[in-house]
């Protein structure tokens, strides 16, 4: 499986990242999947002004990289995508970006929703909402873990 | 101030221990090679309550971007990093 993995300030344009890789997989794959994530104006009954993402460089894609293959050991994939912003973030901002492909929808999206369950706990990111109130550090929900865990049940 | 038998690491803190401590890295010299030696020497550089943030829960300590637990060894030229619970996505 081809894997790009990138961390950076700067925005990503899904169309791009979506011709690149519709060109490495060619004919091969019968699927891709894509998911952006944007940023909310809300945290429940909160509003949220902004967002600031910290990471840690070298070990935050690292993290990401054990996530791809676990899913890729999991499915049949021929090529995955993860950008993911750092930096300050506002609302209706994107801020991460996940693509897959595979010769069938299934694995496609099994395996997107899996690597973005993975990437709420497991990806090396620290993450900061900006709220009228003042500065809340966040961390994975209950909610989160959860959705993660449900996964490990799932295991063959 | 150093000695012959002194060991230079790098600590880094993320998040909101970067808060909580003030800095986002210093380096230390260390008569204790160990991760015990840091937070001994960090004890007396470190404001009380960024100190106790170091120990709070979820915190996880890495040694060459690598979780480590309990008391590792550590030689010159370690990267030691306190990091916070993580969130991504």
């Amino acid at each position: 499986m081809h894997a790009d993995i990138r961390v950076a300030t700067d925005d990503f344009d899904v169309a791009k990242e979506w011709a690149a890789l519709r060109t490495r997989v060619g004919g091969r794959a019968g699927a891709v999947v894509a998911f952006a994530g944007i940023v909310r104006d809300h945290a429940g009954p909160d509003q949220v002004e902004g967002l600031f993402l910290e990471h840690y460089p070298g070990m935050t894609e690292a993290s990401i990289g054990r996530i791809l293959s676990k899913a890729s050991d999991r499915w049949e994939l021929l090529d995955a995508v993860v950008v993911h912003r750092v930096g300050e973030l506002a609302p209706q901002d994107q801020i991460v970006l996940v693509l897959v492909a595979a010769a069938h929808r299934g694995d496609a999206f099994a395996a997107c929703e899996f690597i973005m369950d993975y990437l709420k706990t497991d990806a090396v990111f620290w993450k900061k909402e900006h709220r009228p109130g003042g500065d809340t550090w966040i961390g994975a929900t209950a909610r989160d873990r959860d959705r993660r865990n449900g996964w490990q049940t799932d295991d063959p | 101030m150093s000695s012959a038998t002194a060991t230079v690491v790098t600590v880094r803190f993320f998040g909101s221990l970067r808060e909580a401590v003030g800095r986002d890295a210093v380096d230390l010299d260390i008569e204790n090679a160990c991760i015990a030696g840091v937070r001994k020497r960090l004890a007396s550089l470190l404001p009380a309550d960024g100190l106790q943030a170091l120990s709070g829960q979820g915190v996880r300590v890495c040694v060459n971007q690598t979780i480590v637990r309990g008391n590792v060894e550590l030689g010159t030229g370690d990267e030691v990093a306190f990091l916070p619970p993580v969130t991504g996505g």
